[in-house]
């Protein structure tokens, strides 16, 4: 062992600094010890406890370094890594520091550090209703995108919102537009009079297009969540959206949009509209009612705006020949667009399987082999666990578009597209290889295969609405820019009349 | 009803937070709306369903309000010193500890020492054979400084003869007490107790105390929270360094000491000066207290989640909430790391030990690195690491404060209030600057470095918390 005691005036580190340059000398070949630092009482003392023969001259503004290596040659190398970690130091004094900028971790720090009064919340729902209830208290709110969130978790995050007059769209919101700004799945709409209430995704998606192609504009959409005029629910954030378009200059007349509402809420919301002195028009699908488009003629009616025709694109090479006599098949990104489908095409076909059917109808696992005429909502909660929506993530449904084309039971194949903000940015490419698969395999069996498309969407979406129908049209497909009207198309390459009704097994009303 | 319902929501331009799927965020920045993304990340395992009834109990804001309110108010004067026979009634035979409660079976090594130390010094064994046995016995009361508002550095052992500072919070009323820093080395606190450590015991014991304490007599009231706010503009961070406040005590109380000259002898009266002036860590002990007197202003606010006491006791770190009363939540301590005096390492440091996190607890220490960079190298790191620490802290905090300002941030104010149910959504914990204890009792310091809570002290206090939340009052 060599042991080298070295003092070394006129330099100066702090004792922590010291530490870990004697720590790191400490690890250099053949050392075995190395304490280095100023010549501090308490150093020395440690130095000369571990056999190092320190020089008397040692004073507290000395750098002493003491070293003990097996040989000469690692005392060497030891003092040479004391010079590297020195020059070290002294580089990292001379370095430009990167960021230390820190990214917000909750909501309420993202929101003290912007002031932004809106929250868009897409976090797994175990988790949102916590990430909800951040916004709220820090006076947000929210567009809760997140699904999985129990009706009394609905409810009090509604009431929580309510308290601090702050508006929880969702849960399982998917489309609001708010001043302007599209939020989750949204179309590029021009601004305007009309302000959008919606408890449903895809049927909001599909009036503000149809308002935009006739010329009117939105206000505002503010999503409810499907749940929230049920009777539980209650209409709570339907009712604090109400009064927020009436008071808002831009709103001239409101339009509900939703699936079957709880008559009493209904009425409620009637009442309160009168009140308030706003007019109101409901957009509500269920057996018996309007479909969505002719709801939206009725509104453009009421605002005294003309009715257009519906754009819609033929089929190249004509799209279909002599009824196979199959059945339809619609398979469908909108649950709300898929639940019109059904609404269209049972009063002609009768009850229509599905895995989100009508009240009385069959129902089947969205992975299930498809018999007689069936709709699937490949949006449904069974077939986006554990992945994206079928608006990002079309896999799945790109899949089933090509197996029913070898499907004798396949009449006809009715598709939705949906545009706009937050969707696929190129659906109209996969979406037309698959259904130019599926026609091929059609006609591998001798039948050419009518494909119908809802197409949503306009054309200031970033996919653009006419490149998006001539993809798919030029795939074979026809296309159209109303839901209900698309069905009546699919339904009239369907020959043969509405099959047996099957047993009775459907869920109730959703 | 507002003429501009929804906070005006409909008539602004639109700015808005996404947490979640970046997917949105993008879009939003597509249509040029300003968007701050949070990097969200899912909460600590096991807290989700706690995390979620605390934040729906409606009492949580305004609670956490008047705790932050509380807590930015408090002050600090040292109105005087006395032994802690005489200042928290502590009898022959009771010992206060650092940390959450322990019993001498669980005892870590420097606890240990700190303990024997404090025998011997009170003349209750002779030996350390006999004092450990008496220890073991039924005779010996030990009680967490934490449970008489007390509070002391590492093994932080108070026995009835020591002196203690005596500080107290002139808008809450509040009292809390600390020893007297021996220094560092073979000191009490790191559980060494050597005829060497008994002898500067008992030198405190009969001068420095006493001189002090009359300083402080002759003084008046010393506001030890103006200290803390000029500490960090010294660039002291208030836990591992404590130079600027040393001096300006010593400093404030010097003609008072001096003037005893004749009253004592000049040779004591230079030691205390001596002895205080050479100590960089004497203030810490002015700190503590000050520290604990604003987080004590904070306790017993039904529905509040901040975090009122972080300590360890060298076993166990413990964490007690201002919605849970005295309770404390504890889970096996976490080990220190850092660097190491002499040729001492990693397997010489007992696990983390001390009531000195109260400085963190109150924003001090590494809440505040980044105004202390000299200090930053205890990990290896850079003055950047300084830096993100303190805006780290920021996101587990419920304000800033608005004396105690960090320079290079602008002045921005110190992170203050740690709220548990951000530490539980964001998995940052708090981060602790501290000194290492030897694992072995009489062994002393052996370096320092940075430490955290064990998770499961969160977790626990989560669901303490979440339990109190009034029925019907939480989401399910």
């Amino acid at each position: 062992m060599t042991d080298s005691v070295e003092i070394r005036r006129g330099v100066y580190y702090d004792s922590v600094t010291l530490m870990q340059v004697s720590q790191r000398v400490r690890t250099a070949p053949g050392v075995s010890d190395a304490l280095i630092g100023m010549g501090t009482e308490l150093n020395l003392g440690l130095m000369r406890e571990n056999g190092f023969e320190v020089p008397a001259e040692a004073g507290p503004n000395d750098l002493v370094v003491a070293l003990r290596a097996a040989d000469d040659e690692a005392l060497a190398g030891a003092g040479a890594a004391l010079e590297a970690v020195l020059q070290e130091l002294l580089e990292r004094s001379r370095a430009t520091g990167g960021t230390t900028e820190v990214a917000p971790r909750t909501i309420s720090s993202a929101a003290r550090r912007s002031g932004a009064g809106l929250a868009l919340i897409s976090t797994p729902g175990t988790h949102a209703v916590a990430d909800a209830l951040d916004a709220i208290s820090s006076g947000m709110s929210v567009v809760l995108f997140s699904d999985n969130i129990s009706v009394a978790d609905e409810i009090r995050l509604k009431d929580a919102a309510a308290a601090r007059d702050v508006l929880v769209m969702g849960p399982d919101c998917g489309t609001a537009v708010v001043g302007g700004a599209a939020l989750g799945f949204a179309n590029v709409v021009r601004p305007g009079r009309v302000g959008l209430v919606a408890a449903s995704g895809t049927g909001a998606q599909q009036v503000m297009c149809l308002l935009d192609l006739a010329g009117e504009g939105v206000s505002h959409v503010l999503g409810l969540g499907g749940r929230d005029l049920s009777a539980e629910v209650g209409g709570r954030s339907a009712r604090q959206a109400l009064r927020a378009l009436a008071a808002d200059e831009a709103t001239e007349h409101v339009v509900i949009v939703s699936k079957p509402a709880a008559p009493e809420v209904v009425e409620s919301l009637e009442q309160l509209a009168a009140e308030l002195g706003v007019p109101v028009s409901w957009a509500t699908l269920g057996r018996g009612r309007a479909d969505l488009t002719a709801a939206v003629e009725d509104v453009l009616a009421a605002l005294g705006t003309p009715v257009p025709t519906w754009p819609s694109w033929p089929a190249e090479g004509g799209g279909g020949g002599a009824p196979s006599g199959g059945s339809l098949r619609g398979l469908f990104c909108g649950g709300t667009l898929a639940d019109e489908a059904m609404l269209v095409a049972e009063p002609v076909l009768g009850p229509i399987t599905s895995n989100i059917p009508l009240a009385g109808s069959p129902r089947v696992s969205g992975t299930d082999q498809l018999t007689g005429h069936a709709v699937l909502d490949f949006g449904d909660d069974e077939l986006t666990q554990g992945r994206a929506h079928p608006m990002i993530d079309p896999a799945l449904r790109l899949e089933r578009i090509r197996e029913q084309g070898a499907d004798p039971g396949c009449g006809v194949l009715l598709l939705d597209l949906v545009l706009g903000h937050g969707s696929h940015p190129d659906p109209s490419g996969e979406l037309a290889d698959a259904i130019r698969d599926a026609r091929t395999a059609a006609a591998g069996r001798g039948v050419e295969l009518p494909v119908v498309v809802a197409l949503v969407g306009t054309e200031s979406d970033p996919q653009g609405l006419t490149a998006c129908a001539q993809t798919l049209a030029a795939a074979g497909a026809s296309v159209h820019t109303s839901n209900a009207e698309a069905v009546r198309v699919a339904l009239s390459h369907l020959g043969t009349p509405a099959e047996p009704t099957p047993s009775q097994t459907g869920r109730t009303d959703r | 009803m507002s003429t501009s319902p929804l906070h005006g929501l409909l008539s602004r331009e639109p700015a808005v937070v996404t947490a979640g799927a970046p997917l949105f965020a993008d879009a939003l920045r597509a249509q040029a709306v300003p968007v701050t993304d949070v990097e969200w990340r899912p909460p600590l395992e096991g807290t989700a369903d706690a995390v979620a009834r605390v934040l729906a109990d409606p009492r949580r804001v305004e609670a956490n309000a008047l705790a932050l309110e509380r807590i930015t108010s408090a002050g600090a004067e040292l109105v005087r010193l006395a032994p802690a026979s005489e200042a928290l009634d502590l009898k022959p035979g009771e010992f206060l500890h650092s940390g959450p409660p322990l019993t001498w079976e669980r005892a870590s090594g420097p606890m240990r020492g700190a303990l024997i130390g404090a025998m011997l010094f009170e003349g209750l064994a002779e030996t350390e054979e006999e004092a450990v046995e008496k220890l073991a016995g039924p005779d010996i009361t030990l009680a967490p400084c934490h449970s008489r508002g007390a509070v002391g550095p590492m093994a932080g052992v108070i026995s009835p003869s020591m002196w203690v500072f005596e500080l107290r919070d002139p808008v809450h009323g509040t009292v809390s007490h600390c020893s007297l820093n021996e220094g560092l080395g073979k000191v009490l606190r790191y559980g060494a107790y050597s005829e060497e450590v008994l002898v500067r015991l008992r030198w405190m014991r009969d001068v420095l105390g006493p001189v002090l304490g009359e300083a402080v007599e002759r003084h008046g009231p010393i506001d030890i929270k103006a200290y803390l706010a000029q500490m960090l503009q010294m660039g002291d961070e208030g836990h591992n360094r404590n130079r600027s406040a040393t001096l300006m005590f010593l400093r404030d109380l010097l003609p008072h000491i001096v003037t005893q000259v004749g009253e004592r002898s000049a040779e004591d009266i230079a030691e205390v000066c001596r002895f205080v002036g050479a100590n960089d860590h004497f203030a810490l002990n002015l700190v503590m207290p000050a520290c604990k007197l604003a987080m004590a202003a904070a306790k017993g606010i039904e529905g509040s989640s901040v975090v009122v006491t972080m300590a360890r006791n060298g076993t166990d770190f413990g964490i007690q909430l201002a919605g849970t009363g005295d309770e404390w939540f504890t889970a096996p301590a976490n080990t220190p790391q850092g660097l190491f005096l002499g040729s001492y390492g990693p397997e010489d440091a007992n696990p983390d030990i001390g009531d000195s996190a109260i400085t963190e607890t109150a924003g001090m220490g590494g809440f505040v690195m980044a105004t202390a960079p000299a200090i930053v190298r205890l990990v290896g790191g850079d003055v950047d690491f300084a830096l993100t620490t303190t805006r780290t802290m920021y996101e587990i905090t419920l304000g800033e404060h608005p004396t105690l300002q960090v320079p290079i941030l602008e002045f921005r104010g110190a992170p203050i209030a740690i709220d548990a149910v951000a530490v539980a959504r964001t998995g940052v914990l708090p981060q602790i600057n501290t000194g290492m204890a030897g694992r072995v009792a009489g062994v002393g310091q052996v370096g320092a470095g940075l430490v955290t809570p064990p998770e499961d002290v969160f977790v626990q206090a989560l669901q303490a918390l979440a339990e109190r939340v009034p029925a019907g009052g939480g989401a399910a």
